[in-house]
């Protein structure tokens, strides 16, 4: 694999502060999920008990996936799907375009089928690809990248919007939402009937069962799913649970912390292709099964239970960071706090490792995770690795190592203290330049004032 | 100091202490920290309670020096008993010693920054405003966006300045917005940040911190 170029998050977030509309649109729509999430989070008194449940429910799974993956596939098997593994995004992207060469594909929102690019490999393959999310849809048709998780198209304002389905439409429509969404679906609905191949991601695998579950607001997943010859379902390693019983917890928590909803508009649990006598459903079900990098992780104990994300996005919505970058800042399908944490984990940390570092520890992403990833001890561990693996600037090193040098001795301490007073003195008079980091805090804010007498100096008289 | 003697505590403050090792932990260093986390637990160890007028570096203490030193089993030990007693100077006052009164007066109007490392690490949200509602003369003044964080952050302030100068953007607004004459917080690091943003904008509200309230008659 050839090695992926650096994210400089730095450059990309004054890239992001600088435009107006997306600070105000990421601020509306965060504050507005906030808004959505609280209210059906606090009905839900063992809420706490619930989030402690799903992380356990996880774990344990992330501890034995080889038996629960097993099972899976001899459910799945059973039931009249076929399972396909592979090692990595090549390997999925090339089974699925083999499945469906040549034919008319639609495909439903998945962050997984992102992170492997699937679309770029069907249409090499000569499929023609129709994204069946109306947000995926948009962001296909400007040929970007999705920007949050929950909401691809945030970034993008509705007049930007209606130029799109104009000219998808080839006839123009104005800037009003009903009537937007109203074209949209008449767009898609044409699509949905032609296709021949129905690709969808997948929340959560049941192992016991076979059955693969699959959350969505807009019906498109269930036309996926019903319409075309031919389904497949494409999943990484770590979205497999043991028991059916689980998703009364994960469907509880999901939704919730997701969109603010108590439950999605649609939820459909599909168990293997149409059997005979059943009037809907595919014909041939598939069902990918990859690991892309996720067996590492599993592997890594400190790392592991960023592999319990449900990709519900929560951690984005409340994240300050993320909401004066957004999503593209990140260079990466997974943005935010989670993706700060995974998008190291997949690239490496020399392409990644900014990342970890672009956040404040605030701590607010590890309180609302639903499923109790804490995040900020992931942050933190990342960043120890970067500083040994990859090493810190040399202003940096030199900043921290003198600041430990003298924190080792209160004698230093003191004699620091009187120095840098006497420092701060000749640089308000112009007589020295402020050295880093100090000159990078006196960008926007001033250093405080020096008291005429330390507090230390006081107390030992 | 003055807080905790009125309430009938004796205090001391090693003089030998210096930092708690936070800066260059959270920034990935872990082995220049590790010293760090030594030497406190020495000064400390003999202490019934350690209070820390910062939640930040009680947080330190508590949560996180148990991860920074989780391959030295020992010291990890001595790191978890100095951690159970140690606190936040708030989370001491009401949850330790049951006081909410601490005798103060402060004629002012104060919005309270409930400082990140302390409402979430440390789970402080009622005892600082507890606090404060006794105190005599003083009026707290809503703070919107109050658990929105001010963008401090440690080296996160200078490696990622225009990131950091947003958020605190925001908090000073909302600051201004709460016609407050004082902003106070459990945290001195915050305050410092907040308070370097109000005195680049000129901006006639003071920081101050929740023990100087306390403290004041």
């Amino acid at each position: 694999m050839k090695p992926s170029p650096h994210i400089d998050f730095d450059r990309n977030a004054r890239e992001a502060l600088g435009n107006e509309f997306l600070q105000r649109a990421l601020r509306s729509a965060m504050v507005r999920f906030r808004e959505l999430q609280a209210p059906v989070i606090a009905e839900i008194p063992e809420w706490q008990a619930l989030r402690a449940y799903a992380h356990e429910v996880k774990l344990h799974t992330l501890g034995r996936l080889d038996r629960y993956l097993q099972q899976l596939e001899q459910e799945v098997s059973a039931r009249g799907g076929r399972v396909h593994w592979a090692r990595d995004g090549g390997e999925a992207a090339t089974i699925i375009a083999r499945l469906a060469r040549g034919r008319y594909v639609v495909k439903s929102k998945s962050m997984t089928s992102e992170e492997i690019h699937l679309n770029e490999a069907l249409e090499r393959a000569g499929c023609e690809v129709t994204e069946g999310d109306l947000g995926e849809y948009l962001i296909q048709l400007a040929g970007e990248a999705p920007s949050h998780i929950i909401a691809p198209v945030v970034h993008r304002s509705k007049e930007s919007i209606a130029e799109l389905l104009s000219a998808a439409a080839g006839t123009p429509l104005p800037a009003e939402p009903e009537v937007l969404t109203a074209a949209a679906r008449r767009l898609l609905r044409q699509r949905f009937l032609r296709a021949d191949v129905g690709i969808t991601g997948v929340n959560f695998a049941v192992a016991e069962t076979g059955t693969i579950v699959v959350v969505e607001n807009e019906g498109n997943i269930r036309l996926t799913t019903s319409l075309p010859r031919i389904h497949i379902a494409l999943m990484g390693i770590e979205k497999v649970i043991p028991r059916v019983a689980d998703l009364a917890v994960f469907l509880t928590l999901l939704p919730r912390a997701a969109t603010g909803q108590r439950m999605s508009s649609y939820v459909s649990f599909i168990t293997g292709p149409r059997r005979p006598g059943e009037a809907d459903g595919p014909e041939e079900f598939h069902l990918v099964i990859m690991d892309n990098g996720r067996a590492r992780i599993q592997a890594d104990a400190e790392m592991r239970e960023s592999l319990a994300c449900i990709r519900c996005g929560a951690c984005l919505d409340v994240c300050p960071v993320f909401e004066r970058t957004g999503g593209h800042a990140y260079e990466s399908e997974y943005s935010g706090p989670i993706g700060a944490v995974i998008t190291p984990l997949y690239r490496g940390l020399r392409a990644a490792g900014d990342l970890p570092f672009a956040s404040s520890l605030c701590g607010a992403c590890g309180e609302v995770c639903p499923v109790k990833i804490d995040l900020p001890r992931l942050l933190l561990e990342l960043r120890a690795r970067v500083v040994r693996e990859r090493g810190a600037s040399w202003s940096e090193r030199i900043f921290v190592r003198a600041w430990t040098w003298v924190m080792t001795r209160p004698a230093r301490l003191g004699f620091a203290a009187r120095a840098a007073r006497m420092l701060q003195r000749l640089v308000r008079r112009r007589l020295l330049p402020l050295p880093y980091p100090f000159s990078r805090w006196t960008v926007s804010r001033d250093l405080p004032v020096p008291p005429a007498r330390a507090f230390r100096d006081g107390w030992s008289k | 100091m003055t807080v905790l003697r009125r309430l009938g505590v004796s205090v001391d403050v090693p003089i030998a202490q210096t930092c708690c090792g936070q800066v260059a932990f959270n920034d990935g260093f872990w082995d220049e920290a590790r010293p760090l986390a030594r030497r406190h637990l020495d000064i400390f160890e003999h202490a019934d309670a350690v209070v820390a007028p910062s939640g930040s570096c009680a947080a330190m203490v508590r949560e996180f020096y148990p991860m920074l030193l989780r391959d030295e089993p020992a010291l990890m030990e001595r790191a978890q008993a100095v951690g159970h007693r140690t606190y936040e100077l708030s989370q001491f006052l009401v949850d330790v010693l049951g006081a909410d009164d601490a005798g103060a007066r402060f004629p002012h109007r104060v919005a309270y920054h409930p400082a990140c490392h302390g409402l979430r690490a440390l789970g402080l949200r009622e005892q600082p405003l507890r606090l404060l509602g006794k105190v005599r003369d003083l009026e707290v003044r809503r703070l919107g966006g109050a658990e929105e964080c001010c963008g401090f952050g440690g080296m996160f302030a200078v490696k990622f300045e225009s990131l950091s100068s947003a958020m605190l953007d925001s908090k000073i607004r909302a600051i201004e917005g709460s016609g407050a004459d004082y902003v106070t917080a459990t945290d001195a690091s915050c305050l410092m940040h907040i308070g370097g943003g109000l005195s680049r904008r000129a901006s006639p509200i003071r920081p101050i911190h929740l023990a100087e309230i306390l403290a004041a008659q």
